[in-house]
């Protein structure tokens, strides 16, 4: 028998993989080093291959036969890569049109590898540690790409896998994967407009999901190659460089060899602190044969890397603009990858967005403390699900006929006692869709009318409130004038809110003596609206349908 | 939740005329996660909702099935069967319901050795004193946990065990209350399954129900009423003083201890006779083998008589039949004294017309032609007539009735003959001769 299916998380920087443990558990595998988020490297020495973390630290020594971000390349034109980002490590050579890594094999063999095979040996690394944790051969895989993968890649990347015997049954996004892993950890009570933002090492990946009863719509998505983990690694780089040249007046930077050595460091030093609040830093012979031994704190870090986490706001505000919506529109921001540890990030976001959005990160208690695992969780729990069925149903399940679907442009909804509208199915509500609402305290005689309904933001200026004037100033005057002048400055507070505005009447039912209301909305695919009124206590049923 | 305006319009629905939903968006979702397996499902499959939810339904109850829980564990306790055990002190842990402490309320005696130790891991796992100081109790509230160990101890030694189950009495059944109204079978059932834990031998005999056949119940009762029971009362006993310096203060527990078992084991085999001596003047079963066999005693008496029924019934009959007789003659005799008499009283009559007519005759005959002597003729007319004896009275009255012109002549002939035979003297009736 073989083994499960198990979800691959398959990034520039690390990879991840998870499979569903009979308990029917999420587990992260960690490899033979014990690493759950394994470096996606490898590495030649000798005759010898290391993969992981052991690759990774043959970036110093052995950059030249050490091949790093290489995912991106997956099918694509040599043309259309980017080298630059493989500039430490061995670098990119065109090998029949498509890009390829040369290394040194034994006795000065030189190796041509093309990205395919780089990849190849990659998932097979992958696989052989998914196989020893679990103890049965895997055979069949659900793997995580990017949303702005082209089927080429796909093409690619399916033969990649094939040739190392494991067949990708699924392709899931990123985003989605990662925000299923979110859900089925944290169970929504209620449909939400998600930002996930995925912050890898090299690239990051921002996607606004719309949750509709379950279902997961794209709205839109943004990517940026050029901004990471590896941009706050490199203001820290410059940083600990400047103190480390002041000091002893050798630029380290200008060696390779230091700039590796400093870069391992300052990642480590980055990741102690998102969890505590100081760090040490120390490098045996940095350069020019001096040693560098510093601390720093968190508040610096975070001037220090200032910045570079503005942009990563920036992007999330842009991906939000790009899918046409307002910050007040979003509930919510899970953040995902290695740099969602910063918890910077999270208090910035928490600073930008308006107090409704909820900033999941490993800060938040309702989310993962592992951002940079969801993504193979997801796609672990995706390949759980898949594993129902045949080749065939999926395929027949992932025809455009079931995946396009009509989504419903505005609201339906209510209108309560108060004449405010109360959204019920909200827009990019993708159907049929059937939802029930229960109101077990209600009783007696009502009116449901159902509405289609907009919202709009209201703007509006809070003035501070006029200071009391103190009734007897048996204080000091200075200390008054003081705290008056701090009034003063602040400034008047800009009150943004979401408000719903009915639009046309659809249908009314009335029902009258009811103890306990069901409601069911129900808009079948040909877009029927079909409205249902059931009490409670006597089972009676008034319908409406459009 | 948000609450409804109250009802303005009419009961029931009403459709806004032209009111449509906005143009939809197409747009693709996105396959993932099981709301779109369930969605691509429906759509596949033209499902319905109802459909769909009962498939679904259908699918998590296959689920519960088959999910492998410990079979054991659906039998202990869910939670503290008796909140005020967390306050016992542990010190009188022998008062505390050691079951319930274990989590074993429900099973008790019927617990097996592997239950008692798997349901003491979990009571361990939530009462242990370094898990409830995580929710705030201080270290020193253990008296639970020491009547836990306590009861994990006693429970799985095979020699305290009995001695606590004897005394375990919250796993006795009480009888049903008298006057009560019950079904005897439901009622009486457990109380003789719980009293059945003491019995020393093993092949024990349940209480049945109504089929039972005469011989089951009454092997049923025998038994009871030979019960063997191994209950003690050990449990209960004062603790004896472990001091070797009051040897005869622990000599005087010790009796004391003897003493109160005995007599509770007394008073327990009788409570038990009481018992069973109830259950049997209730059993229906009994009341009707009893009124059968009335009934069947009652039949063989019956054929045991038989013979001597045939006699008195030939007897009575036969008595009928002579008094039926006797009546028929009584009867007969009086019609016969009736006819006698009447046939007395025609003969008289008939004699006394006879009589008249001889007498008569002469008259009618104009006395023969001697009117003159018509006075001595019916005087001796009368004479003849008083003398003849019936038969010749009728035989004389016939021959005059014959031949009237010869009166004389038969009269005559009469006197002669009474004459004759001495009856007259021929001088009275000298006329006639």
């Amino acid at each position: 028998m073989s083994g499960p299916i198990i979800g691959i998380a398959f990034g520039n920087t690390s990879s991840s993989i998870a499979y569903v443990n009979p308990k029917n558990d999420v587990d992260v595998i960690a490899n033979q080093d014990g690493e759950r988020s394994i470096p996606s490297v490898l590495s030649y020495v000798g005759e010898d291959e290391y993969h992981g973390g052991q690759a990774l630290q043959q970036l110093v020594r052995n950059p030249k036969n050490t091949i790093i971000n290489f995912r991106d390349f997956i099918g694509l034109p040599f043309s259309e890569c980017d080298t630059s980002r493989c500039s430490t490590g061995a670098p990119v050579v065109e090998i029949d049109g498509k890009a390829g890594f040369v290394v040194k094999r034994g006795d000065d063999v030189e190796e041509k590898l093309t990205i395919d095979e780089v990849v190849s040996r990659h998932l097979k690394n992958l696989k052989l540690a998914a196989e020893d944790y679990i103890g049965q051969t895997i055979s069949k895989s659900v793997l995580a790409i990017p949303t702005n993968f082209t089927d080429a890649q796909k093409t690619a990347l399916k033969e990649a896998a094939k040739s190392v015997d494991l067949e990708i049954v699924f392709f899931i996004n990123e985003p989605s994967s990662a925000l299923l892993a979110h859900v089925e950890e944290f169970p929504l009570d209620k449909d939400q407009n998600v930002v996930v933002a995925d912050f890898g090492g090299v690239r990051s990946d921002a996607a606004v999901i719309a949750i509709r009863n379950g279902i997961f719509t794209l709205l839109a998505t943004e990517h940026d190659a050029k901004l990471g983990g590896d941009n706050l690694d490199a203001a820290l780089i410059d940083f600990f460089a400047d103190d480390f040249e002041k000091k002893n007046k050798s630029n380290p930077k200008k060696n390779a060899r230091s700039l590796a050595k400093l870069k391992a460091s300052a990642q480590l030093t980055k990741k102690t602190l998102s969890n505590v609040t100081s760090a040490t830093i120390s490098i045996d012979s940095l350069a020019d044969g001096f040693d560098y031994h510093s601390s720093i704190n968190r508040m610096r870090y975070e001037l220090v890397a200032n910045k570079v986490i503005s942009q990563f706001t920036a992007f999330i505000e842009k991906v939000i603009k790009k899918a046409d919506l307002d910050t007040l529109d979003i509930d919510s921001v899970l953040l995902v990858g290695g740099t969602a540890f910063t918890p910077k990030l999270a208090t910035n976001l928490e600073f930008i967005f308006p107090e409704t959005v909820d900033i999941l990160s490993p800060l938040s208690k309702n989310a993962s403390n592992n951002p940079n695992e969801l993504t193979a969780s997801g796609a672990a729990s995706q390949a759980e699900l898949l594993s129902a069925y045949d080749a065939d149903e999926l395929a027949q399940s992932l025809e455009p006929i079931i995946l396009n679907t009509p989504h419903l442009s505005k609201h339906i909804g209510l209108v309560d006692a108060k004449g405010d509208f109360v959204p019920v199915l909200l827009a990019e509500t993708s159907y049929p869709v059937k939802k029930t609402i229960t109101l077990k305290k209600a009783a007696g005689d009502f009116t449901i009318a159902v509405y289609e309904g907009e919202h709009h933001i209201k703007e509006s200026v809070l003035e501070p409130a006029p200071k009391e004037e103190k009734s007897a100033k048996t204080e000091d005057d200075d200390e008054d004038d003081e705290s008056d002048w701090s009034d003063e400055d602040d400034e008047p507070e800009v009150v943004r809110e979401k408000h719903y505005k009915l639009g046309s009447k659809l249908l009314e039912l009335g029902v009258e003596g009811v103890k306990g209301l069901e409601l069911i909305f129900n808009v079948d695919k040909e877009g029927v609206l079909r409205v249902a009124a059931r009490d409670l206590k006597s089972n009676n049923v008034v319908k409406g349908e459009l | 939740m948000f609450e409804l305006p109250p009802l303005s319009g009419s009961v029931g629905a009403t459709v806004e005329s032209g009111a449509k939903l906005s143009p939809s968006a197409r747009r693709p979702i996105e396959p993932v996660g099981k709301f779109f397996l369930h969605h691509a499902q429906r759509t596949l499959r033209n499902h319905t909702w109802s459909e769909f939810e009962k498939i679904e339904a259908e699918k998590n109850v296959r689920n519960v099935e088959e999910s492998n829980v410990d079979p054991d564990e659906l039998l202990f306790d869910t939670e503290l069967a008796d909140e005020s055990l967390l306050t016992h002190d542990a010190r009188d842990w022998k008062t505390a319901d050691l079951y319930a402490a274990m989590g074993l309320s429900k099973l008790r005696y019927r617990a097996s050795q592997q239950q008692i130790i798997k349901a003491h891991r979990k009571q361990v796992l939530k009462y242990h004193p370094d898990k409830t100081s995580a929710s705030g109790a201080s270290l020193d509230q253990d008296g639970f946990f020491k009547i836990i160990q306590k009861a994990y101890e006693t429970l799985t030694d095979s020699n305290k065990r009995p001695q606590y189950d004897s005394c375990d009495f919250e796993a006795d059944v009480a009888p049903p209350k008298k006057g009560a109204e019950y079904d005897f079978y439901e009622a009486w059932a457990p109380v003789f399954a719980s009293e059945a834990r003491f019995s020393k031998k093993k092949d024990i005999p349940v209480l049945g129900d109504a089929t039972t056949s005469k011989e089951g119940v009454e092997k049923f009762y025998s038994f009871w009423h030979r019960f063997d029971s191994w209950r003690t009362f050990e449990f209960l006993d004062e603790e004896v003083p472990d001091d070797s310096s009051n040897r005869d203060h622990k000599r005087y527990i010790e009796r004391k201890n003897k003493a109160a078992r005995d007599k509770k084991k007394t008073a327990d085999n009788a409570r038990l006779v009481k018992l069973v001596e109830r259950a049997m003047s209730e059993d229906p079963r009994i009341k009707l083998f009893k009124e059968e066999e009335k009934k069947e005693k009652e039949r063989k008496k019956w054929e045991k008589e038989a013979g001597s029924r045939a006699q008195a019934e030939a007897k009575a009959k036969a008595d009928a039949e002579a008094k039926a007789k006797a009546e028929a003659d009584a009867v007969q005799a009086a019609s016969a004294k009736v006819d006698k008499k009447k046939a007395k009283e025609a003969a008289k009559a008939a004699k006394k017309k006879n009589k008249r007519s001889i007498r008569n005759a002469p008259k009618d005959a104009d006395y023969f032609g001697d009117a003159d002597k018509s006075t001595v003729i019916e005087e001796q007319t009368g004479l003849i007539v008083d003398s003849l004896d019936d038969e010749q009275l009728v035989s004389v009255a016939e021959k005059i009735k014959n031949d009237a012109a010869s009166v004389k002549t038969i009269l005559t002939e009469a006197a002669k003959t009474l004459s004759d035979a001495g009856k007259l003297p021929a001088s009275v009736v000298s006329y006639y001769l």
